[in-house]
C-alpha cells in the first residue's frame, strides 16, 4: 500500500489576506469605541473619565492656546538636561570601574550600595537641598539614569569577549587602542540596553518630579487638572506622557538599528 | 588525499627557495631554555628552538602538551615565562577562532592595529591575496567559516610578518575547505617567504606544507623530522607515508594501513 502523500505548504502560501498591522489595530480601535459608548449611554460618568471625543476636543484646544506645547517644551527640556547629565556620569563611572581594578575595587563598591536606596526616596531630602525650582527634578532624573547607564555600561564592558581582547593584542593594539576598537564598541550593546531603561526611568523621574512640586510642565497641568477635577485634562496629559516614553523609544531603537547592524542575534521569525 | 598546487607557484617556490638559500643565516625565532609553568606544572620545560628566516616548520603534538602555550610565547601574548625568546619585530597569528571584531567590516578588520592611518586600498590588496576581494565591504557575521579565517589570514599577513604563527587554523573548517585553505597557506608562504610556525595536531597537513615537522612531548621539541620533498606533495609518496608513520608512532598513536592511501 502506497503512502498517503500531502503537500508541505509553503509559509507564504498560508500568510492571511488581511494585514498584520491592521490586524494588530483592531484592539485598541474596538477599545475606545467600548469607551465612546460607556461615556455617550452615561454607563462611564465624565466624573471618572472623560468620554474619547472630549479628550480629543480638550486636547486640541491646549495645543491652540500654547498650553500644552510650552508645557512639553519645559518636561522635554528637564528629562534632556537630566538625561545627559546622568548620562555622563553614569557612563564615567562605568568606565572607571569597568576598564581598572583600581577603579572597580572604589566605585563599584558604593554605586551598588547607594543603588539599592530607592531613588524616589531621595525626593524629600532633594527638596531640602535644592528647594523646589527646577533642580530637585533634574537631579532626580539624572540619580535614575545613572545606575541604570552605570550597571549596564559595566557589564558591557565586563562581558567584551577575552579572546578579541587577545586579538587586538596580538595585533599590535595598545591600551587606547584596545579601548577604542574592541572595548567600547563590544560594550554597546549593553550600552544601549542602559539607555533604554534610563529613559524609561526618566519619565518615571519626571512624572514623580512634576506631581510633586511643580509651577510648570506637563505635570503642573496635571496637577491644576485634579484640583478641578477635569478628568479629560489629566487624560490628555498621560497620553502626552505616553507618546513622548514612545517617541524616545523610538529614537532609541533607530539607533540600536544603525549602531548595531553588526550584530549576529537571532532576530526572531 | 593529495594537495596540488598550482605550477605557476611552484616556480615560485624556486625562486624564493634561491632567496631563502642565501640569507640561510638569519633566524626568526631563537628559544633557549624556555619555561612556563601553570601552578607549579611545567607546561614547558626548558624547551630549545631555532626557526631559520623564511622556513615552514610544523609542530605536532598531543592535546594539553604546550604547542598552543608556545605559540602564544612566540606572539608575545604569554610573558608570565622564564627563559630567552628572540622574534621579530613584526609577527602575525591567526587563531583557530577567525575572531575577527564583528563590529568592523571586513576591511576594517583587516587594518586594525597597523601603524599610521592606512588607507582601504592596502586591506583590499591583501583580501584579495587571500581570494576575498569580493567581500571587502562585508560584516563579519555574513562570512562563512572559510571566509572568515581567509580575513583573519589577510589580517595576519598585511602586516608583512617576518614570523607567521598559525595556531591551528584549519581546525574548525570542513574537510574541503581544509583544503583549499591548506593550498593557500603554502601558496602565501611561497610568495611572502615569511617563517611559519603551524600548529596543528593533523600529520598529513604537518607534512604537506611544512619544510620541517617538530613533535612537542614533555614540555620540549621531543622529535623532529626533515621533509625535503619539493611541492606540490602527495600524502601517498612513500617517504611522506613513512615520515606519516613515524610521527603518529611518536605521538603514541598506532598508524593504520598506509595501504589505504595508495589506493586513493
Amino acid at each position: 500500500m502506497s503512502p498517503v502523500l500531502e503537500p508541505v505548504v509553503p509559509l507564504s502560501a498560508r500568510r492571511r489576506s488581511v494585514p498584520r498591522w491592521l490586524r494588530r489595530t483592531t484592539g485598541p480601535l474596538l477599545l475606545l469605541v467600548l469607551w465612546q459608548v460607556s461615556s455617550a449611554t452615561g454607563v462611564l460618568p465624565s466624573d471618572t473619565l472623560a468620554s474619547p471625543g472630549t479628550i480629543a476636543g480638550t486636547a486640541s484646544d491646549l495645543l491652540k492656546d500654547g498650553t500644552l506645547p510650552h508645557a512639553m517644551l519645559v518636561s522635554v527640556q528637564r528629562v534632556l538636561i537630566g538625561l545627559a547629565l546622568g548620562g555622563v556620569i553614569g557612563v564615567a563611572l562605568a568606565l572607571v570601574s569597568g576598564l581598572s581594578r583600581l577603579g572597580e575595587d572604589l566605585v563599584d563598591a558604593s554605586v551598588q550600595m547607594l543603588r539599592s536606596i530607592p531613588w524616589v526616596g531621595m525626593i524629600p531630602l532633594f527638596i531640602i537641598w535644592m528647594g523646589i525650582g527646577e533642580a530637585p527634578k533634574i537631579a532626580l532624573i539624572a540619580l535614575g539614569v545613572t545606575f541604570h547607564l552605570y550597571l549596564n555600561v559595566y557589564a558591557g564592558i565586563r562581558g567584551v569577549d577575552a579572546q578579541l581582547i587577545e586579538a587586538g593584542n596580538s595585533l599590535g593594539l595598545g591600551r587606547w587602542g584596545l579601548i577604542r576598537h574592541v572595548v567600547l564598541p563590544g560594550a554597546l550593546p549593553g550600552a544601549m540596553t542602559g539607555l533604554r531603561y534610563s529613559l524609561a526611568t526618566a519619565w518615571l523621574a519626571l512624572v514623580f518630579g512634576e506631581t510633586i512640586n511643580a509651577d510648570d510642565g506637563i505635570g503642573f497641568l496635571l496637577n491644576r487638572a485634579r484640583e478641578f477635577f477635569q478628568t479629560d485634562v489629566i487624560v490628555v496629559c498621560l497620553i502626552v506622557y505616553a507618546a513622548l516614553g514612545l517617541l524616545a523609544d523610538f529614537i532609541v531603537r533607530t539607533l540600536e538599528r544603525l549602531l548595531l547592524q553588526w550584530r549576529p542575534n537571532f532576530t526572531g521569525k | 588525499m593529495a594537495t596540488e598546487l598550482h605550477r605557476q607557484v611552484n616556480s615560485v617556490e624556486k625562486e624564493s627557495g634561491q632567496e631563502q638559500g642565501g640569507e640561510s643565516g638569519a633566524a626568526a625565532v631563537r628559544v633557549r631554555s624556555l619555561t612556563r609553568s601553570f601552578d607549579g606544572r611545567a607546561v614547558i620545560d626548558n624547551l630549545e628552538l631555532d626557526v631559520p628566516a623564511g622556513e615552514f616548520v610544523a609542530l605536532l603534538g598531543r592535546s594539553g602538551c604546550g604547542k598552543s602555550t608556545l605559540l602564544r610565547v612566540l606572539a608575545g601574548l604569554d610573558r608570565e615565562i622564564e627563559g630567552e625568546v628572540l622574534v621579530p619585530r613584526r609577527k602575525a597569528v591567526a587563531f583557530q577562532a577567525p575572531r575577527l571584531m564583528p563590529w568592523k567590516r571586513v576591511w576594517r578588520n583587516v587594518l586594525l592595529g597597523l601603524p599610521g592611518r592606512p588607507g582601504r586600498a592596502v586591506a583590499e590588496r591583501a583580501l584579495n591575496e587571500v581570494g576575498l576581494g569580493h567581500r571587502v565591504d562585508a560584516w563579519p557575521k555574513t562570512l562563512s567559516g572559510g571566509e572568515a579565517q581567509r580575513a583573519s589570514l589577510a589580517r595576519a599577513l598585511v602586516r608583512e610578518p617576518d614570523l607567521l604563527l598559525l595556531d591551528e587554523p584549519f581546525g574548525a573548517l570542513d574537510a574541503l575547505t581544509r583544503i583549499t585553505a591548506q593550498q593557500l597557506v603554502a601558496e602565501l608562504w611561497q610568495r611572502r617567504g615569511c617563517a611559519v610556525l603551524l600548529v596543528t595536531h593533523d600529520v598529513e597537513e604537518a607534512l604537506l606544507l611544512a619544510d620541517r615537522v617538530l613533535v612537542m612531548d614533555g614540555g620540549v621539541i621531543a622529535h623532529q623530522v626533515r621533509v625535503d620533498r619539493d611541492r606540490p606533495r602527495d600524502i601517498a609518496d612513500p617517504l611522506l607515508a613513512e615520515l606519516r608513520t613515524e610521527l603518529l608512532d611518536r605521538l603514541g598513536v598506532q598508524a593504520p594501513e598506509p595501504a589505504v592511501h595508495k589506493v586513493a
